[in-house]
């Protein structure tokens, strides 16, 4: 959208100043009344406002403040969310949440505090944007894999944009995920230092196609390599393995976290490298993350209409597969709220890659809007389910005693809200 | 290595209407490089993103000639029709030779057709289809091929064109994702049946009822659709 910045306002700096501070105003103007009409929090239609008024606005409000992206498809909002526990160490720390993961949100982010020190969460295809008008202190690339096809294009798309970014734009530092190929070639040509990190990947079917030959990808155990053209694996500065991370050959932490699942691991695995890069040290670091109970909802603990729930977001293949590990630990019965708006992706094909025939002997319970393709998938795992009408309806259904609730992006949302908070984490 | 919409959920499909009438059958995935057996019931071919459609092109030219010879049904998604014509244009502007057993070419479309899809099936015997697209390619049927089926609503496979999907000889292409077979039960049984010989039981199917219902509601434009 072009912005009203014309030159004819803002050839004289006083008025471009004047001019941007009036563009704030009318933007945190707009997040107000968007609250008070009952929209939301405000934050993307401050964001919208803001940089449709003002484009500059984000590099101006980025200038002079220690900025630190993380993105990936899966754990953004809990590494993001991890960095910032250990970095308030030194001080207060600025970061956004999900919602706000788009240039707007990171825009309006930015405009509602002062704070030096900023975590934001990006979106992967934000991400080149981001990084040209921030000019961050540090980028942290978690992994890549296959979401929302129909809104937002192909990995190898992120792939390529993300190269050229990092090929053209100076950052920091950056920190990677050594054991995702499809990140080791965004960063290929990347003149930064590098530190790679052997934090764990678990889904790898998006990655087996090298990006820079075409050939096959070939894993084994923690190392991978390219059949052809000798892309591998590069020699890491930390492993994680469980819950253990080695730095450097040193010390061997404990991520000792009140957060559940495998992949909490290496998203703190993660965010420990990157705490100790803007000088948090990582005993330090992992004492603050240890107080990280939930993180935007997800893991939360509390009830819904007097029902005892866990609430779960899973939100692709990648993310849906971790949290099946998860639910095998336990024998509680389990809701899940599917829906398939713009947000989520429209097209619910994604679930035929997710083994739900692991769920065989659960209680069972679909609802949302997108429940009856749901209920068709678990027909084909074999998995005896139920469809219910909404998620109150669901849960009256299973009467007393703890579940867990599975819900998708906007789906999830929704169920946030209905939330009663009663503690978070395991 | 294409398989990236979910259309594993095809092959999923197939397997499982057999086993539940008790009829056994063997699924052989069919890695890059790999000949492509002769004398097999059915082959399905799915979608994916540029770069791994590419890599394929070359080993069906090569693969599939003999294996339609010996009288095997093709069914192809998105991708997989786009391999069978005789060439493909990528996003990236390079065009890429098919298998060329399938008298369809496709061009890069300037905007992405994605969105639900109601067609009526070329096959009278088959109810309406409903299905996903969400294809970058423009594709037009030649003389040899005929459609389908024809778009009641919704992206077609050229902008055009009001149609879906080729049928050629023993191929049945289509842009349906769903899965398209999980879907459209009826269409599962009928590959099924045309690729074995068999005549089909009648499944329950009281899952896929209730999203075809939903699915294939009339269209209220004054209501925001899930």
């Amino acid at each position: 959208m072009r912005g009203v910045d014309a030159a004819r306002v803002n050839r004289n700096p006083a008025s471009r100043a004047a001019w941007q501070a009036l563009a704030g105003w009318l933007a945190r103007a707009a997040g107000w009344a968007s609250r008070l009409a009952g929209r939301g929090s405000g934050l993307t239609i401050t964001g919208r406002v803001l940089t449709m008024l003002s484009p500059q606005s984000v590099s101006r409000l980025a200038e002079g403040r220690r900025i630190v992206l993380v993105t990936g498809t899966n754990g953004k909002s809990t590494t993001a969310r991890l960095i910032a526990a250990a970095w308030a160490a030194q001080g207060p720390v600025t970061a956004n949440g999900d919602g706000a993961n788009l240039m707007g949100g990171i825009a309006s982010t930015l405009l509602q505090s002062s704070h030096e020190r900023v975590v934001l969460e990006v979106d992967e295809v934000a991400l080149p944007a981001v990084i040209e008008r921030t000019r961050p202190e540090l980028v942290v690339l978690l992994n890549l894999a296959r979401d929302q096809l129909d809104r937002v294009g192909e990995v190898s798309s992120h792939v390529r944009g993300w190269q050229a970014v990092l090929r053209r734009t100076a950052v920091g530092e950056l920190v990677v995920n050594a054991d995702d190929p499809l990140l080791v070639s965004a960063v290929q040509g990347a003149a930064t230092k590098v530190t790679w990190v052997g934090a764990g990947l678990t889904w790898r079917e998006d990655a087996r196609g090298c990006r820079r030959c075409g050939q096959h990808i070939t894993f084994e155990d923690h190392d991978w390599w390219c059949e052809s053209c000798g892309l591998r694996r590069p020699p890491v500065q930390a492993v994680r393995s469980e819950d253990k991370l080695c730095i450097e050959g040193g010390p061997t932490f404990e991520l000792d976290l009140d957060l559940p699942g495998d992949w909490n691991r290496a998203n703190a695995a993660m965010a420990v490298l990157a705490a100790r890069t803007v000088g948090v040290d990582p005993v330090t670091a992992l004492q603050k993350m240890r107080e990280v109970h939930d993180v935007n909802g997800r893991y939360a603990q509390g009830s819904i209409d007097g029902h005892q729930v866990r609430l779960l977001l899973a939100k692709n293949p990648a993310s849906t597969g971790s949290i099946l590990d998860l639910l095998e630990q336990s024998s509680d019965p389990v809701v899940f709220v599917f829906n398939a708006g713009a947000a989520d992706g429209r097209d619910p094909s994604w679930l035929w890659d997710v083994p739900f025939e692991r769920l065989a002997g659960r209680r069972v319970v679909v609802t949302g809007l997108r429940a009856a393709d749901l209920s068709v998938r678990l027909r084909y795992a074999e998995v005896e389910h139920e469809v219910a009408d909404d998620l109150p309806g669901a849960l009256r259904g299973l009467g007393a005693g703890r579940c867990d609730v599975v819900a998708n992006y906007t789906a999830f949302a929704t169920t946030k809200r209905q939330l009663q908070h009663t503690g978070g984490g395991r | 290595m294409l398989g990236t919409y979910g259309d594993g959920g095809n092959v999923h499909v197939l397997h499982h209407r057999l086993s539940w009438r008790g009829i056994p059958s063997e699924v052989v995935p069919i890695p890059l490089g790999t000949a492509v057996p002769t004398g097999i019931d059915l082959l399905v071919l799915g979608g994916g993103e540029d770069d791994a459609q590419s890599k394929v092109a070359a080993d069906l030219a090569r693969y599939l000639p003999p294996v339609l010879a010996s009288g095997t049904v093709v069914f192809a998604v998105c991708a997989g029709l786009q391999l069978l014509g005789h060439s493909f244009e990528t996003a990236a502007g390079s065009t890429v030779a098919g298998a060329g057993v399938l008298d369809v070419t496709t061009t890069a479309g300037h905007r992405r057709a994605i969105g639900e899809v109601v067609a009526v099936p070329a096959d009278p015997e088959l109810p309406l289809l409903t299905g996903f697209v969400n294809h970058g390619g423009m594709t037009l049927l030649g003389d040899a091929a005929r459609p389908f089926a024809r778009v009641r609503r919704g992206p077609t496979n050229h902008p055009l064109s009001r149609v879906d999907g080729a049928l050629q000889g023993s191929i049945v292409a289509t842009y349906l994702h769903g899965p398209v077979l999980a879907r459209n039960p009826a269409l599962a049984d009928h590959l099924l049946e045309r690729s074995t010989g068999l005549q089909l039981e009648p499944l329950p199917d009281l899952e896929v009822a209730r999203l075809r219902r939903e699915r294939l509601a009339p269209h209220r434009w004054w209501a925001r659709r899930p």
